[in-house]
């Protein structure tokens, strides 16, 4: 008897597990029609996914070595021999541009996905433990978020000790998990109540599982949108410490890095500067487009408009 | 429940947030590496064991932490953040000295963003999907995606180096004086003492930082205005409005744009602390007397005492804002009020 129901129970399972891919399956194939049908999100993902690869193949790639200096030819204009001209060591801008793709793009999104995975831990907790877990973490989170970010995050790398990308990665991340945690918990107190937990509470699911197998799997849209947007956010803020002298230090090629050395020599090179910035938008630019048709095809209430 | 009852409540809630943000910068104080009192004081100084000694009982480091941050909170009321290792002089009195500066320049922004923004998002919700719906969302998208410090840059050699329309970094022309100081706002300065050189001097030096500081927020109010104009225009009380033969402007001024202000003054509240964010690497491009420029020396020098006193004042600007931004909800949308 006891083995029939377990072999009921186990068919019920499987049954409601195939069900739950097949419709999570259909999910994602809706949302990537309704992403085919935007090309501004396509050409965005594109820039970003193109930058990506250029930044991971760039040892390979045929360009010059990012860190050879050549004092005979400094702060050439672009030309035939260097496209995007030289710095003030000779080093060629183009490949140093290439290598800098392979520091800051990274960077953003690995900030973002160890960001927004506490923030979001952080945020289930306290929205599915509630009383004084969830008063304290959310009070903190409030506390952060009243700070303007650049500032909180040039406070933490000069209390770290000072320059260095590790460190201002480590401040960004800091000052970005409060937005995540407030997003999931107001996520997870509409779900809690929902009548799924009930059934899982009621048939004995402990806490971390209706935590981890119920609450969670079904919170994503905003926070995938939000997070992408992030992306570039934490990129631009990367490159904002590094340009006041607090991030990337020399002779790393980040784009942050190279806007601040050539603004230090003057406006005359101003391909110097130019360069690195017109990359650091079009990653961001690509980012937004992506995640605001990413928000149109999650929203069921905006697709096809 | 009353508009007073509303900002008792909001005033409590600002409050309680100004308590932690005193606990978090006092951790961030503890956190510098190495001596205490060597970041207090410095180096030479703190080497003296009777200043070294004086230091600690007047910030109380001879105590167990609780009582440290009592003492820490009794100094902050007195108005004392410390003082500065470079500048050598109290950091309330650095603060008193550039706080103006920065308070004129986001001020200056922020009238180029609602000037600029409002009808940006106006235009771009009434055209929806049309050329100056994608011309205004473009604009938006740029002011929203291009690092302000790049912007910057640009800004300066387009219409500095390359036109020569408006003048390079710095607060006046090389060899001016600012005027006797008034409100520590050179340009309002000038003018109150009727020094007119000075005044189209100091306004022709904010124009380019105040647009390039302002453009993250044009983006930001255009888009928030767009979005909930046209909200508000799918709306029955607009189709009532319609139907009742009003023109489409005065539907559009008259019964939409009031109720699509509402989440845009919101966002005006978010925007000033990207202003506050913004005016940091503006004025350190622009070398613009602000905060922003004393908070990266201090950040690069290693000068915790002014750092950590800008960190909390700007925290605590950045709340008040966000508390007068919520009264002026509550006053616009009674709902706010009542929920």
């Amino acid at each position: 008897m006891a083995s029939t129901m377990s072999t009921t129970a186990t068919t019920a399972q499987l049954g409601s597990a195939l069900t739950e891919t097949r419709q999570h399956r259909s999910q994602l194939s809706s949302i990537w029609r309704a992403l085919r049908q935007r090309p501004n999100a396509l050409a965005g993902i594109s820039i970003v996914l193109a930058w990506l690869l250029v930044g991971l193949l760039a040892p390979i790639l045929p360009l010059a070595n990012p860190d050879a200096q050549d004092l005979a030819n400094r702060l050439l204009p672009p030309g035939p021999q260097h496209w995007l001209g030289t710095d003030e060591l000779g080093r060629d801008i183009f490949s140093r541009l290439i290598w800098g793709a392979r520091v800051s793009v990274p960077a953003g999104i690995a900030v973002i996905i160890v960001t927004g995975t506490v923030g979001c831990l952080l945020g289930a907790l306290a929205g599915y433990m509630g009383g004084a877990v969830d008063a304290v973490l959310m009070r903190t989170a409030d506390a952060i978020l009243s700070f303007p970010s650049i500032i909180l995050a040039m406070t933490i790398t000069a209390v770290r000790g000072g320059p260095g990308l590790g460190n201002a990665l480590i401040a960004v991340g800091f000052v970005l998990w409060p937005e995540y945690a407030r997003l999931m918990r107001s996520q997870v107190l509409s779900l809690r109540e929902s009548e799924f937990v009930t059934a899982a509470q009621s048939v004995g699911a402990g806490q971390k599982r209706v935590l981890f197998r119920h609450i969670l799997p079904s919170t994503d849209a905003p926070i995938i949108v939000k997070a992408t947007l992030d992306v570039g956010a934490a990129i631009v803020l990367t490159a904002g410490l590094s340009f006041i002298g607090l991030g990337a230090v020399p002779p790393t090629a980040e784009w942050g890095a190279m806007i601040k050395q050539g603004a230090d020599k003057g406006l005359q090179y101003w391909w110097y500067a130019l360069v690195p910035g017109v990359a650091i938008m079009s990653v961001v630019m690509g980012l937004n487009f992506f995640g605001d048709g990413l928000r149109d095809a999650l929203d069921p209430r905006r697709r096809g408009r | 429940m009353g508009i007073w009852a509303y900002a008792g409540r909001r005033l409590l809630q600002s409050i309680l947030v100004l308590f932690l943000v005193s606990i978090a910068t006092f951790a961030l104080a503890h956190a510098v590496p190495g001596d205490p009192i060597e970041a207090i004081l410095g180096e030479r100084s703190a080497g003296n064991p009777e200043i070294r000694a004086a230091a600690e009982r007047k910030y109380g480091l001879d105590q167990p932490v609780p009582l440290q941050y009592v003492y820490y909170m009794r100094n902050l009321f007195q108005g004392d953040l410390g003082e500065s290792l470079s500048t050598r002089r109290p950091v309330m009195e650095d603060l008193q000295q550039f706080v103006p500066g920065t308070m004129e320049l986001a001020l200056a922004a922020m009238v180029f963003a609602l000037v600029v923004g409002v009808p940006l998002g106006i235009i771009g919700a009434i055209y929806q999907g049309r050329w100056p719906d994608s011309l205004a969302r473009f604009i938006a998208l740029i002011g929203t995606s291009v690092p302000v410090f790049w912007l910057g840059l640009l800004a300066l050699y387009v219409f500095f180096y390359r036109l020569h329309w408006l003048p390079g970094p710095g607060r006046l022309d090389t060899g001016m004086k600012p005027v006797d100081r008034i409100t520590g706002m050179v340009t309002v300065d000038a003018i109150l003492r009727g020094n007119w050189d000075v005044a189209k001097s100091s306004i022709e030096h904010i124009i380019l930082p105040a647009v390039v500081l302002g453009s993250f927020a044009l983006g930001i109010v255009a888009r928030m205005l767009r979005s909930s104009l046209l909200a508000a225009l799918g709306e029955d009380y607009v189709r009532t409005a319609r139907a009742k033969g009003l023109s489409e402007r005065s539907v559009v001024n008259g019964h939409a744009i009031r109720n699509a202000m509402i989440p845009t003054v919101t966002v005006l509240g978010l925007t000033f602390a990207g202003l506050l964010a913004g005016a940091v690497l503006t004025e350190t491009i622009f070398s613009w007397p602000g905060i922003g420029r004393y908070s990266v020396q201090a950040a690069l020098k290693l000068d915790y005492p002014a750092l950590l006193g800008v960190t909390l004042f700007v925290a605590t600007a950045y709340i008040f804002v966000n508390f007068c931004v919520d009264l002026v909800y509550g006053l616009l949308d009674p709902r706010i009020r009542l929920s």
